[in-house]
């Protein structure tokens, strides 16, 4: 009843086409966007914006970069920490190359590197497949990450081996930087996530998602009906790797202002890939459930305990955390392999009905 | 041509220069290649008998030693701990095979692979908090290892060998050749092997998966528990060890998925020759620490010749 979808009828093939043809769906967008940019930024602590909105964002669009490698495309993945390391250096090098260029433009630009990267890197796949194919992103993984640490140009050549993030100022508002507020980087980052998001949703409807998702069924059967394999698998390891090297660079000009090499290690790469399974692979939605849960999830352990009155401490509470976060992986590849986007499918699906079972 | 040559003569000149050094550097790179063959073969064990990519492996090292060494610590002795830590490791595979594999029957390969992340982290929380983070000392005195180490002069140089090193050879040699007769003479091993072949085919003749799968687990905490002791015995037991897993996973690709021989000369070729790259082409020349990438790069390399690794099954593909 609530999702009722009768009398929505569709007169014109452009109606058909819309992003959002049931109307219940753009109402919830509409007022998940309202809640972004008006009702968050109004009402959220600077706690909140640090620990919970800005790395939520950051970590869904990551993720969303990798959905559509491994949830749209079919190929596994283990070196998004890698790739966001690449956007994260390229727009650390262009901003201190080019001290006077837009942020925006910085981000966008610093998307490409890693874009490149990844095509390289993605090149074996149309010769190695499945597991095999994720030793190669392992190499891109440890290679760079190595390089990171040892290319001293890269980090102009600082004592300490670690990119620092300047004040960078447009239109005499700080973006990033020491100085820059919560609210500032938390606008940026959500306009950039807002855009990528919506061009991720059509180009995944669109004739290259509908490429990349008959590679990924079976390639050798698509393969046989005319899809292009190489060029379908490169364009979803540049697209993928663009969308990850800018969350790579917002994650360091956002949110976390400085970075060493070693932040970029594996540990990131299986974070990203925990949020795009537990929120449902091939899914967009399933990006931000996944990030929400997976980030929320430690803040909540963390602060748990003291709000019950037990002592813990900080480092048994960071273990039980490692140990409460591999369960909850278990407990929803077990309750629902598809991930959280399936249950908001399911649930969509009962609404619609109900209050009728059937 | 200065570049040049300092990639193609100068380290050779150098491994002819110091054929002792060349000798000491080789051995060095057997001993981790064996450590990384017989973690890898924990790994083609269980992926042959289920599909399961299992990423806990390098954990499960971690944990068997470290419970070996807790429970030495608390009073029990040393040749009582070892059964015990196997106790420990047999309970482990149990609850692994209840808990987490039998729901997921069936389900593609990545969920089950990232299940075995899910295993991992658990392993890490629950480690660190029974037993702390810090380095432990492996009781090798206790458990009878010799300790001291050879000297041999060839060439007119200078050999250290360490008996540990030699002892750590043998016993792996050992564990290799009883799990092969096990995998090929006995009857579990049959059924282990016919479930890797098909499933269906070996569940419809009677044999039990989930039997088999705790066989394969616990098997694979054994071999966790020999690694464990002898690269504890190398560098100290802590949460560092985890990253042989990592060391194990480019080994595997480049002796192939379901091959137990792959996993052997994979694990010995990659550590002989990244210790040989790291000493004479990666300090002088790249600035060290190449060991992190030079075995992915190795398998990737290979992978691109043949991409169902050196001794991996022949992919097949059908529509």
């Amino acid at each position: 009843m609530l999702y009722r979808t009768a009398g929505q009828f569709k007169t014109t093939y452009k109606a058909d086409h819309a992003l959002f043809p049931v109307r219940q769906d753009a109402w919830l967008l509409a007022f998940i966007l309202l809640l972004a940019f008006v009702v968050f930024p109004l009402t959220a602590s600077e706690f909140a914006f640090r620990a919970l909105l800005i790395p939520v964002l950051i970590y869904s669009l990551a993720a969303l970069g990798l959905n559509i490698l491994t949830g749209y495309a079919g190929q596994l993945s283990l070196g998004t920490g890698a790739f966001m390391g690449v956007g994260a250096y390229a727009c650390y090098k262009l901003m201190s190359i080019f001290p006077e260029l837009n942020i925006v433009v910085a981000v966008a630009l610093s998307g490409f590197f890693s874009a490149a990267v990844g095509v390289a890197f993605g090149l074996p796949s149309l010769r190695i497949k499945g597991f095999y194919l994720a030793i190669t992103t392992l190499a891109a993984q440890f290679f760079l990450v190595w390089l990171f640490e040892k290319w001293g140009w890269l980090y102009n050549y600082s004592v300490s081996g670690a990119i620092q993030v300047p004040n960078i100022s447009v239109f005499g508002i700080t973006f990033a930087g020491p100085r820059a507020s919560s609210v500032t980087q938390y606008y940026f980052v959500l306009v950039i996530v807002a855009v990528i998001t919506w061009f991720a949703i059509n180009i995944t409807r669109g004739r290259i998602g509908r490429m990349w998702k008959a590679v990924r069924d079976m390639d050798i059967a698509a393969e046989l009906v005319g899809i292009n394999l190489m060029k379908a698998k490169l364009s979803a390891f540049a697209v993928s790797s663009y969308i990850i090297g800018v969350s790579g660079a917002l994650f360091v000009f956002a949110w976390r202002g400085a970075a060493e090499p070693n932040l970029f290690d594996v540990s990131l790469s299986f974070r990203v890939l925990f949020i795009a399974i537990i929120g449902g692979l091939g899914s967009i939605l399933g990006n931000y459930l996944g990030a929400i849960v997976i980030v929320a999830l430690p803040v909540i352990l963390g602060t748990l305990p003291q709000a019950m009155g037990i002592p813990v401490t900080p480092a048994t509470a960071e273990h039980l955390n490692t140990m409460i976060i591999g369960s909850v992986i278990i407990f929803f590849l077990i309750v629902e392999p598809h991930g959280l986007a399936r249950f908001w499918a399911i649930i969509r699906e009962k609404l619609i009905i109900w209050p009728f079972p059937h | 041509m200065d570049f040049l040559n300092s990639i193609i003569v100068q380290p050779f000149a150098d491994m002819i220069g110091a054929p002792d050094f060349l000798l000491q550097v080789l051995w060095e790179g057997l001993v981790s290649g064996v450590l990384y063959a017989l973690i890898a073969l924990g790994f083609v064990l269980i992926f042959k008998s289920s599909r399961i990519f299992n990423f806990a492996q390098g954990i499960m090292v971690v944990f068997a030693a470290l419970t070996l060494v807790g429970l030495y610590e608390h009073g029990v002795p040393a040749l009582l701990a070892l059964p015990l830590t196997l106790l420990v490791m047999l309970i482990l595979a149990i609850a692994v095979e209840r808990v987490v594999l039998r729901p997921l029957v069936n389900q593609p390969d990545i969920i089950l692979f990232m299940a075995t992340i899910g295993v991992t982290l658990f392993l890490i929380g629950l480690g660190e908090i029974i037993f702390g983070g810090e380095n432990k000392v492996m009781i090798t005195e206790q458990l009878y290892i010799p300790t001291g180490s050879f000297e041999f002069e060839p060439f007119g140089g200078f050999l250290l060998i360490e008996q540990k090193d030699v002892t750590a050879v043998i016993g792996a040699v050992l564990l290799v050749i009883a799990l092969l007769v096990f995998l090929n003479k006995s009857k579990i091993g049959r059924a282990i092997r016919a479930l890797g072949d098909d499933h269906q085919a070996a569940l419809s003749v009677g044999i039990s998966l989930s039997t088999i799968w705790v066989i394969v687990w616990f098997i694979a905490g054994i071999i966790a528990l020999a690694t464990g002791i002898v690269w504890g015995a190398r560098a100290g037991v802590s949460f560092a060890l985890e990253v042989i897993a990592y060391k194990a996973l480019p080994v595997l690709m480049l002796g192939g998925l379901e091959s137990v021989t792959g996993a052997i000369i994979g694990g010995l070729a990659i550590g002989i020759l990244e210790k040989l790259f790291e000493i004479y082409w990666g300090q002088p020349l790249l600035g060290g620490n190449t060991e992190a990438w030079f075995a992915y790069v190795l398998a990737l390399i290979v992978l691109l010749f043949r991409p169902q690794g050196l001794f991996g099954e022949k992919i097949i593909e059908r529509v």
